[in-house]
C-alpha cells in the first residue's frame, strides 16, 4: 500500500516536471514572437502620428527628405528607398554568383585539406566589424573606384554594393555549402552512373537539389545587406538626391535613421517620421523573408 | 585577521574617495571635441579630484542631451535655436551661454584646384547647387563635388544660415560624418570643396595639410578676399565667416563646472585654444562672457 502510494507520487512529480519543462520551452519559443510584435507595434505607434499629420503623399510621392530645411521641411522617402534597393541589388549581383560558386567549390571540388583552411577564413571574414569595412570603403575602395571609373571620387552606390557584398558573402557561402554537402551521395552516384561528368553532376544535380538551402542563404545575405548601417553611412557619401546611376552618392534608410535620431527632440514630428522610415524598412525585410519562405516551401514540395 | 580588516577599511576609503569625485559630462560639437578634450586633460592633471568625459555627436546632439538633462555641458559650434530654447524651458532646463573660442570657418579645396578665393555669395551658390562647374568661378572645366556635414552638425547649420542665406543645401552634397572626413574627402577629390573648423586643416607639423588649400573669402564682389589662417583677419572681423564656439550649461554654473569654465576662459585655457589652432575669445564675445559672470 505504502509502496504503491510512493510510486504514484513519483509519477505525479514526473508529470509536473514534464509539464514545467514543456512550458519553459514554449515561453522561450514565444519570446521571439513577442519581441517581434513589440517592435512592430512600437514602430507603428510612434510612426502613425507623423503619417496622419503629414499625409501619405508627403512621405511616398514627395522625393525630397529635408526635415531641417529653412525653406520647406519635407519628408519624402522615395529617394532613400531607391538608394537602399540599389545598394542591396548591386551587392546581390556581386555576392550571389561569387557565393554560390565558392560554396560549390568548397563543398564539392576542393581537397579536404584546402577546405579545412578556407572555411575558417570565411568565418573570420564574417566577424569583421562593419565600421572597419566602412573605413576600408573610404580609404581603399573609394579612391580605387575613382581611378577606375574616372569620377572625381568613389563615395557612391557601387562602393556600398561592393562592401555589402563582402559582408554578405560569409552568410551565403557557409549556408549554401552546408546545403550542398547535405545532398545525398546517391543523387551524385546515380548521375555519375548515367554517364554525366563531374561538372554536369554539380550543375544539373547537386546544386538544384540544394536549391532550397541556397535560396535561404541568399535571402539571409540580402537581409543583412538591407539592414546594414555603418558601412553604407561611411562609404556612400549620403547625398539625399534621387540617385540617377550607381556612380551617384546615395543615402540609405538605415543611414538616415542613424544620422538623425540623436539630434531630434523626442516626440517631435521629425522624430516620429524617423519611425516611419523604420517601419518601411521593417516591412521590406519582412517581405524578403516571406518570399524566401514561400519559395522554400514550394521547392521542398516539388522535391518530394 | 587585523591585516584583512585594515585592507578592507583602506579600500573602502578609496572607493568612497572615488565616489566623492566631481564628474562632468560634456557632449556635442565635432568641431570642438579635440579642443575640449585637450582642455579637460590639462584641467584634470591640475585637479585630480575632477573627472571629465568628453564625447562628440554634433552640436544638435549635445544640445538635445542638455535639454534632456543628461549632461552638464553641451559643446556647440552654433547658437541654440529658438525651438531648442522652448524645448529646454519645457523640460525645466535653463541654458546658459558661454563663448570659449573663435573659429575662422575654413572653406577648403584640393590643392590641384586653380581657384584661390571666392566671395561668400559664390560659395553660397556653389553649395546651393546653382554653380555646378569650377569654370564658372575661374577654375578648370570640371564638375564641382560638394562635401558638407549632416543635419546634426552645428557647422552645417551655421553655414546654411550665414553662407547659404537660409536656403537649402544642394541635395547632391555628400553628407560626411565629421570635419576629419570632409578633409579626407577633399584631399582625395580633385574637384572637391568642403568647409571645416580651422583646427582641422592642419597636419601634425602644424602646417596646412599637403594637398589641401584653404580659400581666401571675400565679403562681397567689391571687397578684398581674406585668409582665415591669419589670426588678425579673424580677430578683427575682416574674415566674413568667423563664428563663436559655444558651451551651454544648465543654469548659472557652480562647483566643478564653474571652475572648469573659469579655467577654459583664463590665460591657460585660452592658450590651449590657440595651440589647437582656434582663436581666443575677443571683442564682443569677451563682453558677453563678462555679462554672464566670467
Amino acid at each position: 500500500m505504502l509502496n504503491n502510494f510512493r510510486t504514484h507520487k513519483r509519477v505525479v512529480l514526473r508529470r509536473i516536471r514534464e509539464i514545467a519543462i514543456e512550458r519553459f520551452f514554449q515561453v522561450n519559443g514565444l519570446f521571439a514572437v513577442i519581441v517581434l510584435l513589440g517592435i512592430f507595434s512600437l514602430l507603428l505607434i510612434e510612426g502613425l502620428p507623423a503619417l496622419q499629420s503629414l499625409g501619405f503623399r508627403e512621405f511616398f510621392i514627395n522625393k525630397i527628405w529635408d526635415p531641417t530645411s529653412f525653406e520647406r521641411e519635407s519628408y519624402g522617402l522615395l529617394s532613400m528607398i531607391v538608394s537602399t534597393l540599389m545598394v542591396t541589388f548591386g551587392a546581390m549581383v556581386i555576392a550571389v554568383p561569387l557565393g554560390i560558386l565558392s560554396a560549390a567549390y568548397i563543398a564539392d571540388i576542393a581537397h579536404p585539406r584546402t577546405r579545412e583552411i578556407i572555411k575558417p577564413v570565411i568565418e573570420i571574414l564574417a566577424g569583421i566589424p562593419s565600421v572597419v569595412i566602412g573605413f576600408l570603403g573610404i580609404i581603399v575602395v573609394g579612391p580605387l573606384l575613382a581611378k577606375v571609373t574616372g569620377h572625381s571620387n568613389g563615395l557612391n552606390a557601387i562602393n556600398g554594393s561592393i562592401l555589402l557584398a563582402v559582408m554578405s558573402l560569409p552568410t551565403i557561402i557557409s549556408i549554401s555549402e552546408d546545403a550542398i554537402v547535405a545532398v545525398p551521395q546517391e543523387f551524385k552516384n546515380a548521375s555519375l552512373a548515367l554517364g554525366a561528368n563531374r561538372w554536369q553532376t554539380l550543375v544539373r544535380v547537386t546544386i538544384p537539389a540544394a536549391m532550397s538551402g541556397i535560396v535561404a542563404s541568399v535571402m539571409l545575405g540580402m537581409g543583412r545587406a538591407i539592414g546594414e548601417t555603418m558601412t553604407v553611412l561611411m562609404a556612400c557619401g549620403n547625398a539625399p538626391a534621387m540617385p540617377g546611376s550607381f556612380f551617384d552618392s546615395v543615402r540609405t534608410m538605415t543611414a538616415t535613421i542613424a544620422i538623425e535620431l540623436g539630434e531630434t527632440v523626442q516626440g517631435d514630428i521629425h522624430y516620429k517620421s524617423l519611425f516611419v522610415i523604420g517601419f518601411v524598412l521593417f516591412l521590406m525585410t519582412f517581405i524578403v523573408n516571406l518570399v524566401a519562405d514561400v519559395v522554400l516551401e514550394k521547392y521542398q514540395r516539388v522535391q518530394r | 585577521m587585523k591585516r584583512i580588516i585594515t585592507v578592507v577599511i583602506i579600500s573602502l576609503i578609496a572607493v568612497m574617495n572615488i565616489s566623492a569625485q566631481d564628474f562632468i559630462q560634456i557632449k556635442g560639437s565635432d568641431t570642438l571635441i579635440n579642443l575640449v578634450q585637450r582642455l579637460s586633460e590639462v584641467y584634470m592633471e591640475e585637479n585630480p579630484n575632477v573627472a571629465i568625459a568628453v564625447t562628440g555627436g554634433g552640436s544638435g546632439v549635445g544640445i538635445a542631451a542638455l535639454i534632456a538633462n543628461r549632461i552638464q555641458i553641451a559643446d556647440a559650434s552654433r547658437a541654440m535655436k529658438e525651438k531648442e530654447k522652448i524645448a529646454a524651458e519645457k523640460n525645466g532646463v535653463e541654458p546658459y551661454e558661454i563663448v570659449v573660442g573663435i573659429d575662422g570657418l575654413s572653406v577648403i579645396v584640393n590643392a590641384d584646384n586653380g581657384v584661390e578665393s571666392l566671395t561668400v555669395d559664390q560659395i553660397g551658390r556653389i553649395f546651393r547647387g546653382e554653380i555646378t562647374n569650377w569654370k564658372e568661378v575661374g577654375g578648370k572645366d570640371q564638375a564641382i563635388s560638394l562635401y558638407g556635414r549632416q543635419a546634426n552638425s552645428g557647422t552645417f547649420a551655421f553655414f546654411q544660415e550665414f553662407v547659404l542665406m537660409k536656403k537649402d543645401y544642394s541635395s547632391k552634397m555628400k553628407r560626411m560624418n565629421g570635419n576629419a572626413q570632409i578633409v579626407e574627402g577633399v584631399l582625395a577629390d580633385k574637384a572637391g570643396i568642403g568647409y571645416v573648423g580651422i583646427g582641422y586643416v592642419f597636419g601634425d607639423d602644424s602646417k596646412v595639410r599637403k594637398g589641401l588649400r584653404v580659400l581666401k573669402v571675400a565679403k562681397d564682389a567689391g571687397s578684398t578676399p581674406v585668409m582665415p589662417l591669419v589670426a588678425e583677419n579673424v580677430k578683427s572681423g575682416k574674415y566674413p565667416i568667423a563664428r563663436a564656439l559655444y558651451q551651454y550649461v544648465n543654469g548659472i554654473p557652480s562647483g566643478a563646472v564653474k571652475d572648469f569654465i573659469v579655467f577654459e576662459l583664463g590665460p591657460k585655457g585660452q592658450k590651449i585654444v590657440e595651440e589647437m589652432s582656434f582663436y581666443p575669445v575677443s571683442g564682443e564675445y569677451l563682453k558677453q562672457n563678462k555679462k554672464a559672470g566670467f
